[in-house]
């Protein structure tokens, strides 16, 4: 089984796309950092205990003038060891990425295959809101949702449902291409003579979907999936640089380099620096793993 | 032809329609209109007369049909936090927004299709590698991460530019001001203009060369390559103009996208136009502004919709004849 | 010397997986104002040696030797001088083959611009006696090509490829994408265009009934080799090489009995990545031996086979 996946035309491809299969480790790598952060960071960045204010500003690698102590990489105006608040702020951004991309993924798929399948007046009412929502881009549609759910949840709750109010807003503003696929799929699908077969012998109509039309559709959703989840990642970030994203408690990447952003002219260049970078360093390799992706199961496009 | 665009202005309508509907729905359920406006000490019959006022006792069709016909008049009340008139609110900060995207949006359009071309035609060279890669990195990077790093390089490291601001304000008559009349404004001008137009132009960029290179495999390419055509003609006459479809599609979209990032610009270089407005109205759950700039956007996007779709029936004589095979039908 | 002589050209194909021989060692000549068909199977290497005229062959295939001669000149280094100009070429769908954002009229005038004196309104007066001479109205001239059905734009294609006055006109499969009915008129304007300025044709085409009504001369390709070459009338009458054979004995007459079943040549032909050793075609021959599936027959007397060149 690992033996006949090892020589796959996927392993062959990716082991000869040097920026794929680097793109690939790194991703893993950094999952791997933000599920393990509470392990490896050295500090927990939350716990108030731990931080002394006269370890603020200490520089990457230097000796803190007052206390002597040492950060890798610099600590933050509160005495914070970034190294460990980046970690945390990776998982907090990973986590937002994946949490929405599934649930975005969820609602397309769902949308997609019940809008392609009926057809009629609930694939009408599907794509016209779609339609609409494409209008917009996505960053809209993800701020006024979360504009929208702040305005619901009592002043008191909107710290602590942040998370989840963040995840929902990116969730819903992505699920349209995933639907849109999925829907021109099962259209193909539908209609070739196997699936009337199928109904011809009894199956369900659920049967078919999940059996039949869902298998051809995993790939693209591979594709799709990658992409979007660098684009989540982008979108969390995005929002909680603004302020209307992850709060101060709970720091995302986004989050860590807006609080950067007002040291940047008095020459504390780490506080934002090294959030900045890792950053970037995620949203590209997601990036070129799904260009990657999507060349190899649609050689065309390349 | 008239027909379908006459029929096309219909859908752009119910579009806005349902958008409306969503902003009502905003303003009518998300938080308490009237608490908001009276704060909590409020007697009932306060209360009472304050809903009267608003109508908020009228049937929901009836309140939707007041929104529409309101914000048809530009009306869409004060703002919850500076008690200030929505629609002057707009007014003021449009012309900054409107001038730092047009300003941008052409950037993008030129800097797009040029490099566009030049690396599907050229596409080993080493200057289309370099634009390609470059490019990679534009799409990856987060916009308010490239407004950080002009800021860092052009104010902070070379203070060549401000980091923040529009300044050098010209009033042109009562109703538009203007920051491109003084060294000073264009200045400020500059790093957001970058910021909010790189990731545009390097899309259109993209798009432009994919379209360019699906065009030049194409059969009439080969043809007037075996008609002898000089191959400058091909490339700039034959394909350039069948790329256009796509292109002025993606450019017209990107354009309303112009307008969202702009929030983000905005926000990272404290530009005093709507798209700071808008998220300092999230942030502090301003909804009437919120639901505002939610319609204004909306009729923007669905203009350049139009726009976009009547350019197509010049540019393409098969939509044309569709559109006026339609017509007769 | 004749108007065009290929000797021993060879396109090879360079991938990942190693060189694929698109065309092995073709020779043929072309005489002026003369009908040349070219048949086979897809993949044969017809199309190939069409494009390899006129330079059009796209990386990563290359010509790896042989030379292409017009009119005695080498014009395998620079084909601009001759595409267009000298050799003109049509291809198989009359719809992707024309500009669909151009009018016919902008179209033609363009080439005609490129590749004679005429300009202006005397190149817009040619471009309107190029549509009468192909049996369109000349107002016709700012129509698009969606306007046209099939058969019609092809026919515009024919006048595209005749506005520079051509030596040459390769006309790649013209007329498979048309319906079977307005073939047949195609070609004889083709025909009938080329006679009247002594224009010479090569037609690639995989249909026998093409080549035995519309051509002079026919060379049979399989798996990018000639096999065999001569005049229409040999070719079908008393064909040599067992692959020919078989081609004809696999067409189907309009007076055959309905009864008799057509004969079909055993297997398929090889894929470029396995071409056997010897002749190619040795594992489908009736009649081979051990020597056919060792030497690669050399084209003698016009045949390439090792048991029907002797004449």
């Amino acid at each position: 089984m690992i033996a006949r996946w090892l020589d796959s035309d996927f392993v062959y491809s990716l082991l000869r796309t040097p920026t794929a299969l680097i793109s690939l480790i790194i991703c893993l790598v950094l999952a791997a950092c933000a599920l393990f952060a509470p392990w490896i960071a050295p500090t927990d960045p939350f716990d108030m205990s731990s931080i002394d204010l006269m370890n603020g500003f200490t520089p990457p690698g230097v000796a803190n003038e007052f206390t002597g102590e040492q950060f890798f990489l610099g600590s933050d105006d509160q005495g914070r060891d970034l190294y460990s608040a980046i970690l945390y702020g990776l998982r907090v951004s990973l986590f937002v990425g994946f949490a929405s991309v599934i649930l975005a993924m969820t609602l397309g798929v769902t949308l997609g295959l019940l809008a392609g399948y009926l057809g009629g007046w609930v694939d009408a009412v599907i794509m016209r809101i779609a339609d609409i929502q494409m209008t917009f881009p996505s960053i809209l549609v993800a701020m006024l949702i979360y504009g929208v759910a702040r305005g619901i949840l009592p002043p008191n709750a909107r710290a602590d449902m942040a998370i989840t109010v963040l995840i929902l807003s990116i969730g819903l503003s992505e699920w349209v291409s995933f639907a849109r696929t999925v829907r021109g799929t099962t259209i193909v699908e539908k209609q070739k003579e196997y699936i009337t077969a199928s109904r011809l012998i009894g199956l369900s109509h659920l049967n078919i979907m999940a059996r039949h039309i869902l298998p051809n559709v995993i790939n693209p959703i591979l594709v799709i999936g990658t992409i979007t989840l660098a684009l989540a990642i982008i979108a969390e970030a995005t929002l909680s640089f603004l302020g209307v994203g992850a709060p101060p408690t709970e720091p995302s990447l986004g989050t860590l380099i807006r609080v950067g952003q007002d040291f940047l002219f008095s020459g504390q260049w780490w506080i934002i620096f090294f959030p900045a970078v890792t950053l970037l360093v995620l949203a590209l390799s997601f990036n070129l793993l799904g260009d990657w992706l999507r060349d190899f199961y649609n050689p065309r496009l390349s | 032809m008239l027909s379908m665009i006459i029929r096309r202005i219909g859908q752009s309508i119910l579009v806005l329609l349902i958008v409306a509907l969503v902003a009502f729905s905003m303003f009518r359920f998300v938080g308490d209109p009237v608490s908001v406006m009276l704060g909590q000490e409020a007697t009932e019959t306060d209360r009472e007369m304050l809903r009267e006022r608003l109508g908020l006792n009228n049937s929901l069709l009836v309140q939707y049909g007041r929104f529409v016909g309101r914000a048809l008049e530009g009306d869409f009340g004060v703002s919850y936090r500076t008690g200030e008139s929505v629609a002057a609110m707009i007014a003021d900060r449009a012309p900054a927004t409107i001038e730092l995207a047009l300003f941008s949006g052409i950037l993008a359009t030129i800097f797009g299709i040029t490099f566009g071309v030049i690396t599907a035609i050229n596409r080993k060279g080493f200057f289309s590698q370099f634009i390609m890669t470059t490019s990679l990195i534009g799409v990856s990077l987060p916009t308010f991460l490239i407004g950080v790093l002009l800021i860092w390089l052009f104010s902070v490291e070379l203070g060549w530019l401000p980091s923040f601001g529009r300044s050098g304000v010209t009033q042109l008559g009562s109703w538009w001001h203007t920051s491109i009349l003084t060294l000073e404004g264009i200045k400020s001008l500059i790093l957001p203009a970058i910021t909010l137009g790189l990731y545009q132009m390097t899309l259109i960029m993209r798009l432009v060369r994919a379209e360019m290179l699906e065009v030049l495999g194409q059969d009439y390419i080969r043809f007037a390559r075996a008609r002898g055509l000089p191959l400058r003609s091909i490339y700039f006459d034959h394909a350039l103009k069948n790329t256009l479809v796509p292109v002025i599609t993606i450019i017209g979209l990107q354009f309303g996208s112009i307008i969202a990032f702009s929030i983000i610009t905005e926000s990272v270089f404290q530009w005093p136009g709507l798209g700071l407005m808008f998220i300092n109205a999230i942030y502090h759950v301003d909804i009437p502004v919120m639901s505002a700039y939610l319609v204004m956007v909306s009729i923007i996007f669905v203009a350049i919709n139009l726009i976009v779709d009547i350019l197509y029936l010049f540019i393409d004589p098969r939509i044309r004849d569709a559109a006026n095979a339609g017509a007769s039908e | 010397m004749s108007l065009l002589e290929i000797e021993d050209l060879s396109v090879e194909f360079t991938s990942r997986r190693g060189v694929l021989r698109a065309l092995d060692n073709v020779s043929l000549t072309l005489e002026a104002g003369e009908f040349l068909g070219m048949v086979g199977e897809s993949g044969a290497g017809k199309s190939m040696t069409g494009n390899a005229i006129l330079g059009l062959i796209d990386p990563p295939g290359k010509i790896v030797s042989g030379d292409i001669r017009l009119q005695g000149e080498s014009i395998v280094k620079n084909p601009e001088r001759i595409r267009g100009s000298h050799i003109s070429m049509i291809f198989q769908d009359p719809l992707s083959s024309l500009n669909p954002l151009k009018t016919i009229g902008a179209q033609l005038i363009e080439t005609i611009e490129l590749h004679t004196p005429r300009r202006g309104t005397a190149a817009r007066e040619r471009a309107a006696e190029l549509m009468t001479q192909i049996g369109v109205d000349a107002d016709r001239l700012s129509a698009y090509p969606h306007q046209f059905s099939g058969g019609m734009r092809q026919r515009v294609v024919i006048a595209l490829a005749m506005a520079s006055e051509p030596e040459i006109i390769i006309a790649d499969e013209p007329t498979t994408a048309l319906d079977v009915s307005v073939q047949a008129q195609v070609l004889d304007l083709l025909r009938e265009v080329c006679s009247a300025h002594g224009t010479s044709v090569i037609l690639i085409t995989h249909d026998m009934g093409v080549i035995g009504h519309w051509t002079d001369r026919v060379g049979v390709m399989y798996a990018g080799r000639l096999i065999e070459i001569g005049t229409t009338n040999d070719i079908i009458r008393s064909p040599r090489h067992p692959y020919t054979q078989g081609l004809i004995a696999s067409t189907p007459t309009m007076d055959a009995n309905v009864d008799t079943t057509l004969y079909q040549i055993p297997g398929n032909m090889p894929p470029l990545t396995a071409i056997p050793d010897g002749c190619a075609f040795n594992p489908r021959c009736p009649i081979a031996e051990d020597k056919c599936r060792e030497v690669i027959p050399h084209l003698i007397n016009d045949v390439a086979c090792h048991l029907r060149s002797e004449t």
